[in-house]
């Protein structure tokens, strides 16, 4: 059975609609990259399968592990392992990043029928990831993402991914923001996440991390359809002839 | 003009309360009723009592408790224990055998009141109206004319009490709406140390008012902790007027948290009297249904070199109405003075309001003065980011409410209290989430 499923999939945003009838199928252990230029839906596609209140699906239907996603709250979709990471992780004042983890790890441990784990293990479990991606524990003590740089940031992302290790994994533009060491820790980091049960979506608008997390398959969105896909190689003749062809395409 | 029907029966009444006929405590009285028969209750034309209406108190017939049969509590409701001195007051009697005021070390008074005027109590005929609250306070006022029981504490020259001072006051009413007015007096001479919580609780479903007034006087590098948390039965009335008063280089914590009470006003009267004294005073306010809970903080600084700091927030749902007025007098005496202020709400339903406003009146012209002020909801990106973490909803709103009052709260230095006081927040806020989702 298909890991995720997205079937002529529209959605609007303030009336407006921005998803225009998007077909994919993702296969357990698959990677795929949806590129495409600014304003073309890649972000409204992944708060659509993340659930975020003012995506509206209009059309349609998204089947994860055969359910149906759309039908569930945002934290019932991370239960049952879905991860967004933010194109932009919100700043919360006065929580701080271990505490955020515990509560995270927990809810999700939860909701598959695992005990929660006490403080010690999870300090445990969480020093042994942070160590794996260079996150200092002083980062943990600080408020989330409050005052964090961009790689701290999306190293804090790629952090929570670890810890509630999902089942699909959507990326929005985790590399924008970053500087070249900062874009191989994270994407090395996602990297090592790849595993034959986990699928991932990483939705970007260069081609750069795509040289560090090689995808299996690459889709052009534009205008709020997918144009073409393709294999790895799609992704490097994009980087060569841009995307205005795509753009004239789907006008 | 209302006031209440025991105000008729002073002649009667006032020999039978506290300190019986001793004459000082009877002029005081006697000056206490005539400037709140002048004054009347508070109304809303009063540029203070703007926000907080207290016309409601009028139309009850409140009898004064103090001179009603003792009504007994049915059964004590949970008072949280600091481990020290505790003193209970029930309707404003003191109930020895709930209190512990055993072994205390030279040096140091902790008492009733009324004992205290029973026995060797001539020391506050200085004292008690030396430190009062302005002469223009109505319910200040109505508070020296009826002054019932209440704490004494008289820390000498250098004494450091480590055990925290407990005061419980426990409200409960059940034939009649009753009233009391307990007088509080803290006095810390130079280079003292105390650490004082205040406690107020209730229960039943009569109305009973509450109006109080604390004294608080610290010499010259005297320091206290003072903690207090509201928690009055839902149909209570809880009016608290302190009056501080601070010299060289004395040092202020405060905290008040509101989880209680019908209608609430706090108001505090700081006067930094002495060359570099450094005040504190931070609240959470937590409140839902109809409720009205209003925090009035005045600091003035009258001598150079002073510190204040105002920190409150609070958070309403459903109809509830929050109120925080900070002013800051700065003198033309008191260069260098640091003073900032700071009001945060989060409305949880578009039926709470809050009100408010900050005053900086400044006459000296090396100053470092500030205030600032935020009312908003919370913050539905921070939500959708902990819910898509497998975060449910409740628990999201929980977090965030809990971040909100967490900058308050963290400013509690003594860590026990702060602990006991973040778990009954916690409490409170998670009855206020039901009903709150959308």
């Amino acid at each position: 059975m298909a890991l995720l499923k997205i079937e002529n999939l529209h959605a609007t945003v303030d009336g407006q609609e921005i998803l225009k009838g998007i077909d994919l199928v993702i296969e357990p252990g698959e990677v795929h990259a949806i590129m495409g230029p600014n304003g073309s839906g890649k972000s409204t596609l992944s708060y659509v399968l993340a659930g975020r209140d003012g995506y509206e699906v209009t059309g349609g239907q998204v089947l994860y592990d055969g359910q149906d996603l759309l039908a569930l709250k945002p934290e019932e979709r991370a239960r049952a392992g879905i991860f967004l990471a933010f194109q932009y992780p919100v700043e919360i004042p006065g929580v701080t990043t271990m505490t955020f983890l515990r509560t995270a790890l927990n809810a999700v441990r939860k909701g598959s029928g695992l005990d929660e784990l006490d403080a010690m293990q999870f300090l445990k479990l969480v020093r042994a990831k942070a160590r794996a991606l260079g996150i200092d524990e002083e980062m943990l003590k600080r408020a989330v993402n409050t005052g964090f740089s961009g790689g701290e940031k999306k190293r804090g992302e790629v952090l929570q991914m670890a810890l509630l290790e999902p089942r699909l994994m959507v990326l929005d533009e985790t590399d924008s923001g970053l500087d070249i060491d900062a874009l191989k820790v994270v994407a090395g980091g996602v990297e090592a996440l790849r595993s034959p049960e986990r699928g991932m979506l990483v939705i970007t608008h260069y081609q750069r991390i795509l040289q560090y997390l090689v995808p299996d398959h690459v889709h052009v969105l534009s205008g709020g359809r997918i144009v073409r896909s393709g294999g790895r190689e799609l992704a490097d003749e994009l980087e060569r002839t841009g995307y205005a062809a795509f753009r004239e395409q789907a006008a | 003009m209302t006031v209440p029907a025991f105000i008729e029966r002073f002649d009667a009444v006032t020999p039978r309360l506290a300190g019986g006929g001793a004459d000082w405590l009877r002029r005081m009285r006697e000056d206490g009723l005539s400037r709140f028969t002048r004054l009347g209750l508070p109304s809303r034309k009063a540029e203070a009592w703007k926000y907080t209406d207290l016309s409601a108190l009028g139309g009850i017939d409140f009898a004064l408790a103090a001179i009603e049969p003792d009504v007994a509590p049915h059964h004590l409701p949970e008072i949280p224990e600091f481990g020290g001195l505790r003193l209970v007051f029930v309707n404003d009697r003191f109930r020895p055998e709930l209190s512990e005021v055993e072994r205390l070390p030279p040096g140091v008074v902790v008492a009733d009141l009324a004992g205290v005027l029973a026995g060797e109590g001539d020391f506050l005929a200085d004292w008690l109206p030396r430190l009062a609250p302005p002469e223009s306070h109505a319910l200040a006022a109505l508070n020296t004319a009826f002054l019932g029981d209440g704490l004494v504490v008289r820390l000498s020259r250098g004494v450091r009490l480590d055990r925290p001072i407990h005061l419980v006051s426990v409200g409960t009413a059940r034939e009649r709406p009753l009233a009391f007015h307990p007088r509080h007096l803290v006095l810390l001479e130079d280079g003292a140390a105390a650490t004082l919580v205040e406690t107020h609780v209730g229960q039943g479903d009569v109305s009973y008012f509450s109006n109080g007034v604390l004294e608080i006087g610290l010499g010259a590098g005297a320091e206290l902790r003072h903690y207090k948390i509201q928690d009055e039965a839902p149909t209570a009335f809880h009016v608290a007027t302190t009056a501080l008063r601070m010299d060289d280089h004395a040092r202020y914590e405060g905290f008040i948290l509101h989880l209680g009470g019908r209608t609430v006003r706090n108001e505090v009267h700081a006067v930094i009297a002495g060359r570099g004294g450094e005040m504190a005073l931070n609240g959470v306010t937590l409140a839902d249904a109809e409720r009205h809970v209003d925090n009035t903080v005045c600091v003035e600084h009258l001598a150079p070199g002073g510190r204040s700091r105002l920190l409150f927030k609070t958070v309403l749902g459903e109809r509830a109405r929050g109120v925080f007025q900070g002013r800051v007098l700065v003198d033309r005496a008191a260069q260098k003075t640091d003073a900032y202020q700071l009001s945060g709400a989060l409305l949880l339903s578009p039926g709470a309001e809050m009100d408010g406003k900050p005053e900086l009146e400044i006459y000296a012209d090396d100053v470092k003065c500030g205030h600032g002020a935020a009312v908003g909801e919370l913050d539905d990106q921070a939500l959708f980011y902990l819910r898509s973490r497998g975060i449910d909803e409740r628990a999201a709103r929980r977090v965030l409410m809990e971040a909100f009052i967490g900058e308050a709260l963290e400013r509690v230095s003594l860590e026990s209290v702060r602990e006991r006081l973040a778990i009954m927040a916690g409490r409170r806020l998670e009855s206020m989430g039901e009903g709150e989702e959308r």
